[in-house]
């Protein structure tokens, strides 16, 4: 069966919208490893290599770790390349990663986040991503089916600017978006194909001008290269923002560029997350303002790079930030996002004077219902008051007291 | 907004009855969102499935805990599981079972509606398969959704002459639950 991919809107399941956005975006390479827990990502895409629907090199590899290294083949010889892995999966590129980002190959890979073993368990937090926050990728955080769509493609756009050269991991929530199924746009591909141009690597491997990728380097050079990684870091901070600029004029639809802002403006506490928890909190501070509470609501789509200035402008004036943190730097009490905005407070060289509580929530797929979210700001109308935060807290465990 | 839950066991459907709803509303021009209450899933096991419906968009991530409407597939699991948990006074839970809504006793204040799914897909689609016949039976009884919608979604999951037993079914309990 040859035939063309059906865009439009319709009700899809959250996996195959990626896969659909990522088949809309011509990946030269594709290769996954059928892990459990994988998703139907990459089965979808796998059987639209079959169907004849796109034109794909396919490969299917023994290990995720063989997964990403054959991407990093391909990308260095010039190819546009997409996978998708999760949990344990990503932690078996770990050594890749670094690899991929050192040698500035602009592969996208679409991370359905899951938590970390052990104790085994499949369902959603950030941990996998997160830990994985120094390997020189960027990574963006996703709220819903469409944003994941429309940001699959931005992502090329930002990682394959020859100012950026990075690869890019686009973190979606396992189960919560990777299996939801809800109305999604999905692109056209006339429409993707004006938008993206074709990928002009600023260098490929060529057996006519034999070049070298990821060699050896002693301390002479060492250091610089991690200095120019930093330095395409930096550069990406106005590309993330440009290509979600571009996208709207293009598509009409915008989604913040390093971060995403609702009711900020003069809110006395502002509420930090990354990923599909920003839908609920959404509602949260619709119905808590129409009680008279005032919060707002701060998206951090870009972690990395973490898009400090932009957070501290809008919670300058604010009595409070609550960062609701889906991951735990084990041994600091607190999650990455939560030690990332003290930090950036703190070195500011501003007079921002305001207190962060930390709340880790929603590990290994523990619901996050809105009541949960009311008491932690309640909390964080205490602490309004006093100007006084304490250390971060477990937020819901069950079987244990804090 | 209206949410609704759906009990089942694990192969009884209950996530594909769940995607099928939310496809069908879109086609009514709703707003909608299915997933699973994520589990292991296995054969035979209780497994849930959740629905949101909205005129606008749903941003709302949570697994639905105070439902508009309970649809209960196996009425067995009314032993194992509280079906009726959370469900708001003026909801309705729908029970695949022979028996009426008073021999159930379920403890609830919300209305408690009824129907031998499972007969009518062994009459009419020949397998004890009732997932798309309690779509038919909810649509009749909560007006929430249009058959027609519903039959469309199901032909278009199943193409061919499953779709049809299957559209035939959901229409059969769809009147059955109007007239009632």
């Amino acid at each position: 069966m040859t035939g063309k991919l059906k865009s439009g809107r319709m009700v899809v399941e959250g996996s195959y919208a990626v896969a659909h956005a990522a088949a809309m975006c011509r990946p030269d390479v594709i290769s996954a490893y059928p892990i459990t827990p994988q998703t139907h990502i990459v089965e979808d895409l796998s059987q639209f290599v079959a169907d004849g629907a796109i034109d794909s090199k396919y490969i299917n590899v023994e290990s995720e770790f063989s997964a990403l290294s054959a991407l990093v083949g391909s990308s260095a010889a010039g190819a546009r390349t997409y996978s998708a892995t999760t949990s344990q999966g990503l932690a078996l590129m770990h050594e890749v990663l670094f690899n991929a980002a050192g040698m500035r190959l602009p592969i996208v890979m679409t991370i359905v986040n899951r938590s970390m073993s052990a104790p085994i368990n499949i369902w959603n937090d950030h941990q996998d991503s997160v830990a994985e926050r120094d390997t020189g990728w960027i990574q963006l955080y996703i709220e819903d089916a469409q944003e994941l769509v429309d940001t699959t493609v931005q992502a090329y756009l930002i990682g394959e600017d020859p100012d950026v050269s990075l690869p890019v991991m686009v973190c979606m929530d396992g189960f919560i978006l990777s299996h939801v199924f809800e109305p999604v746009e999905l692109l056209d591909q006339e429409k993707v194909d004006e938008f993206l141009p074709q990928f002009s690597p600023v260098r490929a491997l060529d057996p006519e001008n034999p070049e070298s990728f990821g060699m050896f380097v002693d301390p002479e050079y060492y250091m610089d290269f991690r200095y120019l990684v930093e330095q395409a870091m930096d550069a990406s901070r106005q590309k993330i923002a440009d290509a979600a600029r571009k996208f709207e004029s293009a598509f009409g639809r915008y989604y913040g560029g390093l971060i995403d802002t609702y009711h900020t403006d003069g809110a006395e506490i502002i509420l930090v997350a990354m990923g599909s928890l920003v839908g609920t909190l959404r509602d949260v501070v619709d119905d808590l303002r129409e009680k008279g509470v005032s919060v707002g609501l701060l998206k951090i789509r870009a972690f990395r790079p973490f898009p400090i200035d932009e957070i501290l402008k809008v919670v300058a004036r604010a009595k409070v930030v609550v960062v609701l943190d889906k991951n735990i730097s084990l041994g600091t009490g607190e999650g990455a996002v939560t030690t990332e905005i003290k930090a950036g407070l703190y070195d500011s060289g501003s007079d921002i004077r305001v207190p962060v509580m930390g709340f880790v929530v929603g590990l290994g797929g523990r619901d996050i219902p809105v009541g949960t979210v009311q008491r932690i700001v309640a909390k964080a109308k205490t602490v309004a008051e006093s100007g006084v935060s304490g250390r971060s807290e477990f937020v819901d465990l069950k079987h244990l007291r804090v | 907004m209206k949410e609704i839950r759906i009990h089942g066991r694990g192969g009884q459907g209950s996530v594909t009855a769940a995607e099928l709803l939310a496809i069908a509303a879109f086609e009514d021009g709703r707003h909608s969102q299915a997933f699973p209450a994520f589990g292991v899933e296995r054969r035979g096991a209780p497994v849930m499935a959740f629905v949101r419906l909205s005129d606008r968009t749903i941003r709302l991530r949570s697994q639905v805990y105070n439902p508009d409407y309970v649809i209960v597939q196996d009425a067995t699991l009314i032993e194992a599981v509280d079906v009726a948990s959370g469900l708001k006074p003026d909801g309705m839970i729908l029970v695949n079972t022979e028996h009426s809504s008073e021999d159930l006793a379920l403890e609830t204040e919300a209305t408690v509606r009824t129907i031998d799914a499972t007969r009518i897909a062994l009459d009419i689609i020949g397998k004890p398969i009732m997932n798309t016949v309690m779509l038919g039976a909810f649509a009749g009884a909560s007006g929430e959704v249009k058959a027609e919608s519903i039959k469309h979604a199901v032909r278009d999951r199943f193409p061919g002459p499953v779709g049809e037993k299957n559209a035939d079914a959901v229409q059969h309990a769809y009147d059955r639950m109007v007239k009632s």
